[in-house]
């Protein structure tokens, strides 16, 4: 039974993991950026579900919108603003870049908010689901249920519509794509959109979850779906589903296994980077990914 | 035709240097027993020393290599913790003083972190793209966590865990400190004129091209970045000794942001940009304790700035060279222009 509850909430964190991970994918698939700021976004998105249902009162389906709305809005802004200039600069000063606007966004929040987090109530609330003697966390399933649909949204825009043929054409050659007409400028913003879109998804999910807001909630999150992402392969899609769930299940796991008297809950993100370190002496392409040749 | 440019042979210059060098300690040295400089002072004066080593050895891989490792605060840590434990232990075994056994105890903390920076950067540097940043600040974090909770899972006392190492002797002082800086940095400048050096440089301009000349880009990529750990190691261990307290929430990811902050602002590749900027954000830190919440908000708005309007950082690639200056004021009458060593 317990192991079902585990597999389960496996299965909860590693739907935001991977959420979290294809903004990095796409991203990193397109302009070849280590997106720092995508954690941020989530924070972000944290604060304005707080914002709006206990300071302004309004209800959880304006949180809901108004979360997903400004976080994707936010994306293509700090690619405008600060990735967009940089565009023909050496790839080590967009990444100083991406640490500075992350850097920025964490260090406003607590200006503004505090460094103490923010508790709300859970937007949304589903009795659980009893089948016999087994409990489910309805949260765990809707959370699950909104991840596979993005997901197939998500794989449907890329490979069915003329917009995601045009981010395919630019992530495998952008100057080609650029003569064959097709705005490279405008395609990579779309993507930002949509990486923060799933962000912004995935900011409601966590945030239903855990109840809460803090400056810094987004930057671990971001860097373990980044390792997510490496370990399903970066620039592939299903391979950030597939690592998202992989280092839900690592963590939920490493968290339940006791020596002795000890949990051994507090080494859980020791353990997540070190298997990235891992992957990357014996398979650097990562589960799905595939290599690319360098050419001169 | 004119005489030829007038050149000063290399011991003078080492000589001039060494003998300013000299004069910089014992001016200072001497304030400080004489009073001028206060207690508080002048563990500030080490403070600025420390992070000067900072910078200057994350210079080597994010300005010469040109890679962004974001871990470096985690190699601080660990050269600190060794350091500190491997001379607080000794110096009771071998009933010595603590402060005899600096030297020592420095390498053990360099050689430490250098074996670290060894493990992880054989994997990551091997990968093109930005595989070292994350790795790095993943390694950091995992150090963060060992130290944090390894007393836990041995059962006796190693690190202090979350209260962190207490008790280490104040063994730094200004004089130490800064004899080390000058060290470090002349074997930085030494190495970066070797053929070792052009070799990394090489490296950051253009990976492929170096490769085609016959540069070994693997081996020299993971020796810039294990000199970078080896003396960040130093740089730990000189802080441990100058606060007495290792703390290890302080090494995260803030701290390592906050020296990659120096390096970029003085500008990548340039050593007196690392210096001068590590001493100004110093001194600036301390003096701006209670706006600390602004101060990050401002640091990270100045990275940004810099990387759009400056990439470069202030000193760009600039190094200042008394030598240079010294023969441009011998060479008065030499037209300025001129192409030095160049065909009559």
């Amino acid at each position: 039974m317990i192991f079902f509850q585990q597999l389960l909430n496996g299965l909860q964190l590693g739907s935001i993991y991977a959420l979290v991970a294809l903004g990095y994918t796409m991203v990193y698939g397109i302009i070849l950026l280590l997106n720092f700021a995508h954690g941020d976004i989530i924070m972000v998105g944290a604060y304005v579900s707080w914002a709006v249902m206990t300071r302004l009162q309004l209800g959880p389906v304006t949180a809901v919108f108004a979360s997903i709305l400004l976080c994707t809005l936010l994306g293509v802004i700090i690619e405008k603003v600060a990735y967009a200039p940089l565009r023909s600069a050496p790839r080590l000063s967009l990444l100083i870049t991406a640490i500075g606007v992350s850097y920025f966004l964490e260090n406003g929040a607590q200006l503004i908010f505090g460094a103490d987090g923010k508790n709300m109530t859970a937007i949304f609330s589903i009795p659980n689901l009893t089948i016999g003697s087994l409990t489910l966390s309805s949260t765990a399933l809707v959370t699950l249920a909104v991840t596979i649909l993005a997901m197939m949204g998500l794989l449907v825009l890329v490979h069915k519509t003329k917009m995601g043929k045009a981010m395919r054409a630019v992530s495998e050659d952008m100057g080609a794509a650029q003569l064959m007409g097709i705005s490279v400028n405008a395609t990579i913003s779309f993507t930002f959109a949509i990486g923060s879109l799933l962000a912004g998804i995935g900011s409601v999910l966590y945030s239903n979850i855990y109840q809460m807001a803090t400056p810094t909630m987004g930057s671990m999150l971001g860097l373990k779906a980044f390792v997510a992402a490496v370990l399903g392969g970066i620039g592939s899609i299903p391979g950030a589903m597939i690592g998202g769930f992989a280092v839900g299940f690592i963590e939920i796991f490493v968290s339940a296994i006791k020596i002795g008297q000890q949990s051994l809950s507090v080494w859980r993100d020791a353990v997540v980077f070190a298997i990235l370190i891992i992957v990357l002496v014996v398979k650097p392409t990562g589960i799905m990914g595939h290599k690319v040749r360098e050419k001169v | 035709m004119r005489d030829k440019y007038k050149r000063i042979p290399v011991p003078v210059r080492y000589l001039i240097n060494a003998v300013l060098c000299a004069l910089f300690l014992v001016i200072v040295q001497s304030l400080i027993s004489g009073g001028a400089i206060s207690r508080y002072q002048s563990g500030i004066l080490a403070q600025i020393g420390v992070y000067i080593i900072m910078a200057v050895s994350l210079n080597i891989a994010t300005g010469y290599l040109g890679q962004l490792p974001l871990g470096h605060a985690g190699f601080m840590s660990i050269g600190g913790y060794s350091c500190a434990i491997f001379m607080m232990r000794l110096s009771d075994k071998l009933g010595v003083e603590t402060a005899d056994l600096l030297v020592p105890g420095l390498i053990f903390g360099g050689c430490v972190a250098a074996l670290f920076g060894l493990i992880i950067g054989i994997p990551a540097l091997r990968l093109k793209g930005d595989y070292l940043a994350i790795v790095t600040l993943g390694f950091a974090e995992i150090i963060r966590v060992f130290m944090l909770n390894i007393d836990s899972l041995l059962g006796f006392k190693f690190t202090g865990g979350a209260g962190g190492l207490t008790g280490i002797p104040r063994y730094s002082n200004f004089l130490n400190v800064f004899i080390t800086v000058i060290l470090v940095c002349f074997f930085i400048h030494t190495m970066m004129k070797s053929r070792h050096g052009r070799a990394i440089l090489a490296i950051r301009d253009n990976e492929i091209a170096a490769e085609a000349s016959g540069v070994n880009v693997s081996y020299y990529k993971t020796l810039a970045f294990v000199i970078s750990a080896f003396f960040a190691g130093i740089g730990g261990g000189l802080h441990a000794g100058n606060i007495g307290v290792m703390d290890p929430t302080k090494f995260g990811f803030m701290e390592s942001i906050e020296i990659l902050v120096m390096v970029v602002l003085g500008g990548m590749g340039s050593m007196l940009g690392s210096i001068s900027a590590a001493t100004v954000i110093t001194i600036v830190n301390q003096a701006l304790t209670s706006l600390s919440e602004y101060r990050m908000v401002i640091y990270a708005l100045l990275l940004i700035v810099v990387m759009m309007f400056r990439p470069k950082g202030l000193f760009g690639t600039y190094d200042f060279s008394l030598n240079h200056v010294m023969e441009r004021l011998l060479n008065r009458d030499f037209p300025k222009r001129m192409n030095r060593g160049a065909k009559k």
